[in-house]
């Protein structure tokens, strides 16, 4: 199968599965339904997912950029679009452009200490990363996850979560903003596990990604404990149209997020975070 | 009383207070140890205690009509717990249940109070290292009132 050139067209593919992983947020796999299919991706990059008729989204890559063929797509249902892939069943075929955007800095973080901060569907961008650190985990210090959601019946990937928290070389703290019950786990925002998390923050790379009011406070808690802003990264969402840098859709101060974007190092974006017109 | 004092100094909520500040306080303390499913304390009842966390998990709790218990907040390892023995009418607002086998320092609130009063500046230090904690929830409750994780 040979990799399609033209960014604009949308090729093909086949659900192959369909995997309910909460109310309202579920992940579609994907295989090329005629010859073609997208190049390969790195962590962090998303694709446009279209349905004939409905209308074209960007959605994050979650699946593992170390196997080929398919693709994996987290998905909240949230508006319009979203919904009707809500409602997608095994065999439909839906158009995807790609891959498009930046990527985590996996290489960078190499021989640091690597912390994840994740907020509710935010896990799902950062998931092919916390699969390339499990994979080549001798390249890196000490592998934190921190994640934060609403609700206990809210979490992402609960059983690779599982997975991970069981491994002795790497730290997984799972946070709830309420739980009834039967949660045995943290109750509390996000930033509270920041400074009870053990690595360096002098050799670190920490990478944020969720919605921006948990990426602010996030950030300004690795701030407090002493994480320098040019070793914070964070993915910024927008809506987007063409997401090849055309149409200015995504426009971000200076930035078009479809391109140098999504993801950003955080002195990168910091000033223009805070603007209320942006 | 000297290893209640040396836990005491060794605890994040004491770090950097004048070590002869500790050594007054400590004569409030007493150690304390919870089994997993224990209450700590309920709503309602008289709140006469401070407590600084060395070990294991407590949770937070508000009971709700319909839902049962809701957990609030878990504190864990290097946390400190209630404040409710600061202000009339000393009484708990939720429930606090050991998850975990937990051990604590436990400080008498009325002592506590009498030593604020008979050394002001120690008072001062105290309140204020409260203050800081109370200011600390109470932004983590605005965030979790806003729903960071929600949709918008
Ligand atoms: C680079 C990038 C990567 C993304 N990755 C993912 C992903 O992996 N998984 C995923 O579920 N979503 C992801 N999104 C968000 C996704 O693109 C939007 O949720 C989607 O475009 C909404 O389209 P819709 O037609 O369903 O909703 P619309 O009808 O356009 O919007 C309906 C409602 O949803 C709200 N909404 C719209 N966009 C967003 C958003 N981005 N976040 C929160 N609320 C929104 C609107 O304010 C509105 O209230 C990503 C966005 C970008 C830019
Ligand atoms: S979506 Fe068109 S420039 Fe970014």
């Amino acid at each position: 199968m040979a990799a399609r050139q033209d960014p604009m067209i949308p090729l093909p593919y086949r659900i192959e599965t369909v995997q309910r992983e909460t109310g309202d947020t579920f992940t579609l796999t994907l295989v090329p339904a005629a010859g073609d299919q997208i190049g390969p991706f790195a962590a962090g990059q998303f694709n446009m997912l279209y349905i004939f008729g409905v209308g074209e989204v960007p959605i994050s890559i979650s699946g593992d950029p170390s196997e080929s063929g398919k693709l994996v797509h987290t998905i909240r249902a949230v508006g319009s679009v979203t919904r009707a892939m809500q409602r997608l069943k095994a065999g439909q075929v839906i158009g995807v452009r790609g891959p498009f955007g930046s990527s985590w800095p996996l290489e960078q973080a190499q021989g640091n200490d690597v912390v994840v901060i994740a907020g509710g569907i935010g896990l799902a961008p950062l998931r092919p990363v916390l699969y390339t650190l499990v994979k080549y985990r001798e390249r890196f210090g000490k592998v934190i996850l921190l994640y934060g959601s609403r609700t206990p019946e809210d979490i992402l990937f609960r059983r690779e979560l599982e997975k991970w928290r069981q491994r002795f070389d790497m730290e997984v703290s799972i946070t709830v903003d309420r739980a009834t019950g039967r949660w045995r786990g943290n109750v509390g925002v996000v930033t509270k596990l920041i400074p009870r998390a053990p690595f360096d923050p002098y050799s670190c790379i920490a990478m944020v990604c969720g919605p921006e009011i948990m990426m602010y406070y996030s950030v300004l808690s690795l701030k407090d404990q002493g994480v320098p802003t040019e070793c914070i990264y964070i993915s910024m969402e927008r809506n987007m149209k063409c997401a090849i840098g055309f149409c200015g859709h995504c426009q971000y101060g200076p930035y078009f997020i479809c391109k140098e974007g999504p993801v950003f190092r955080y002195d990168q974006v910091e000033s223009l975070l805070n603007k209320r017109e942006i | 009383m000297e290893n209640l004092e040396k836990i005491l100094a060794q605890h994040p909520f004491f770090k950097g207070m004048p070590p002869e500040h500790v050594a007054y306080l400590a004569g409030c303390a007493a150690n304390a140890r919870y089994n997993p499913g224990d209450f700590i304390f309920r709503n309602g009842q008289p709140a006469n205690q401070f407590f600084l966390i060395r070990y294991g998990t407590i949770s937070l709790e508000i009971f709700v009509p319909g839902k049962g218990a809701v957990m609030i907040e878990t504190v864990q390892e290097g946390n400190v717990m209630g404040w409710s023995w600061l202000v009339p009418p000393y009484r708990w607002h939720f429930d606090a249940r050991a998850l975990e086998l937990t051990r604590a320092i436990v400080m008498d609130g009325e002592c506590l109070r009498k030593k604020c009063a008979e050394d002001p500046r120690l008072g001062f230090e105290l309140m204020s290292r409260i203050a800081r904690l109370i200011e600390e929830r109470l932004r983590a409750t605005q965030l979790q009132l806003i729903d960071i994780y929600g949709k918008d």
